[in-house]
């Protein structure tokens, strides 16, 4: 028997003042699985997202989150469900009264964890991504990659149970965009997380499926070629709608017009 | 289509309306349950008490002097100069005190409120926290609605005692009175309703500028120029509901306690 899936869409519809923005959407993903969530900019697939943990609720459909309906669930009984998901932002969203200690650790702070287990905590998480350094530093004075690896250490912490990636590597140059690219498989591929990245970038998806992370030698390698993770998977959107649920082989077999034309 | 535009206009002005009923009311029952936020009241309270204080006390120094620069010019003609002291301290008390603390601090504060909640939800940093397991509301909003209501009663008293100060200076230095005669005066015809007509009325306005600044911060949409826009509609809005709401009270606590 399959194990029930973190999260999973029915007929899932949203509109704000105009067309829909999502119409009918339907997916689910399972333990350990890693959806890539393609589309042009603007065709809501931060929307998406945004309704994956609550942050915004569907007109029509459901949404089952850790096997809980939470479509209509009260504000409150989301947070308890959130604190099992960690978010990145597509700027990052660091809190810019803040210092990088602080932004990592505001749950911990929200909780009243005692100071010395939430230096160690957050000490680790910005080893992950690589800025233990920035640890006193205030957002304002880091770059804009930083900013976005100090959202993922965030994001980590508490090794959640879900993770939602918003473009992570959105206005970032390629060099950047393929160390939190690497960050990335590497949180996949050591914890095995569920998650949900959100994307315009083929070249950051492609890389993400054909690539692991190599734990003895501490970075990211290439797959043998014709291989791909058999854990990531692509969803695709075209003005609201899914056009695509599946795999990278699938992907680009597809006979959509519209996939053709995104993959050219 | 002009019938469509009134009809579009009053329905947003309703829509605005319920929703910040809405807003006001979770955010004042929010200080009845826990988790609550003391080191973000107080931090909320020193921007708003501290930080006003000097505007405060100058403007409020700066109207008891013309007061008692009108009055003493009008008073003369009836030979009774004797009384500006209990006309700047009444109309201070009772009346100038509140409404120009409220304004002054609304021009700061609710600014001040709307523009940094503003960026905060363009920037994503309110979605960040909602998602992050944190109520924005309890965090952000009724601190500061409970710290700009305690802090607007204190900056209500120093702009009334910096009012009766400023008409004693002109009255002594300028009009060449008799300063105890003023201070007599000042003192003698204050009666309890006076007063508390005048520390009832920042009660209301710390709430109006609070609610009215944070409301219009965490509706902001657009970008940068949405924070603009929010920044404005929260001041003008503030400052014309605390002189409507001055009004509402005054004619209650006029009622309640009739002038003998």
């Amino acid at each position: 028997m399959s194990e029930s899936p973190v999260v999973a869409f029915h007929n899932v519809s949203i509109a704000f003042a105009g067309p829909p923005v999502l119409a009918d959407v339907s997916f689910s993903i399972a333990p350990g699985e890693t959806r890539i969530l393609l589309g042009p900019a603007g065709v809501g697939k931060s929307v998406l997202l945004k309704l994956v943990n609550g942050l915004l609720r569907p007109d029509r459909g459901s949404i089952l989150l850790f096997g809980e309906e939470i479509s209509q669930m009260a504000e409150e009984n989301l947070f308890p469900l959130r604190n099992r998901i960690g978010m990145v932002f597509q700027e990052g969203a660091l809190f810019d009264s803040l210092s990088v200690r602080d932004n990592v650790a505001y749950q911990l702070i929200a909780e009243r964890v005692p100071d010395d287990e939430i230096d160690r905590r957050v000490r680790e998480a910005l080893r992950f991504v690589e800025l233990e350094e920035t640890f006193d530093l205030f957002p304002g004075s880091l770059s804009g990659g930083m900013k976005r690896r100090v959202a993922i250490a965030r994001a980590f912490l508490r090794q959640p149970e879900l993770l939602l990636y918003d473009s992570p590597t959105g206005g970032l140059d390629p060099v950047t965009s393929t160390t939190i690219i690497e960050l990335i498989v590497k949180e996949r591929d050591v914890y095995r997380t569920p998650s949900i990245l959100v994307t315009h970038r083929l070249q950051d998806a492609f890389t993400l499926c054909t690539h692991r992370f190599d734990a003895e030698h501490g970075h990211m390698i290439s797959l043998p070629k014709g291989q791909t993770d058999p854990s990531t998977t692509f969803l695709m959107l075209e003005e609201g709608r899914l056009i695509f649920d599946g795999s990278l082989d699938g992907l680009i077999r597809s006979g959509n017009v519209f996939v053709r034309e995104f993959l050219q | 289509m002009a019938l469509q535009t009134i009809e579009r206009t009053a329905r947003n002005l309703v829509h605005t309306v319920q929703d910040y009923s809405l807003f006001a009311w979770q955010a004042f029952m929010n200080l009845w349950s826990p988790p609550r936020y003391w080191p973000d009241f107080l931090i909320q309270s020193d921007i708003i008490g501290v930080g006003s204080t000097s505007i405060v006390l100058l403007s409020g120094f700066f109207t008891g002097g013309v007061l008692a620069l009108q009055s003493a010019a009008t008073l003369s003609q009836f030979g009774a100069t004797a009384v500006t002291g209990r006309f700047v301290s009444i109309t201070m008390i009772r009346e100038l005190g509140p409404v120009l603390t409220g304004i002054m601090v609304a021009g700061r504060n609710a600014s001040s409120m709307a523009s940094e909640l503003g960026s905060m939800v363009v920037t994503e940093q309110i979605d960040a926290m909602r998602a992050l397991g944190v109520d924005p509301m309890r965090e952000l909003i009724t601190p500061r609605i409970f710290a700009c209501i305690s802090m607007l009663f204190f900056l209500t008293i120093v702009a009334d005692a910096f009012g009766i100060l400023g008409g004693a200076a002109v009255t002594v230095f300028l009009n060449h009175q008799n300063g105890t005669q003023y201070f007599s005066m000042a003192w003698e015809h204050l009666r309890y309703p006076d007063i508390i007509q005048g520390l009832v009325k920042p009660l209301f306005s710390g709430y109006i500028i609070a609610s009215v600044g944070c409301f219009y911060g965490m509706r902001t949409s657009g970008g940068t120029e949405g924070v603009g826009r929010s920044t404005i509609q929260a001041v003008v809005n503030a400052s014309v509901l605390i002189i409507f709401v001055d009004f509402l009270i005054t004619q209650v606590l006029l009622t309640l306690f009739p002038s003998p």
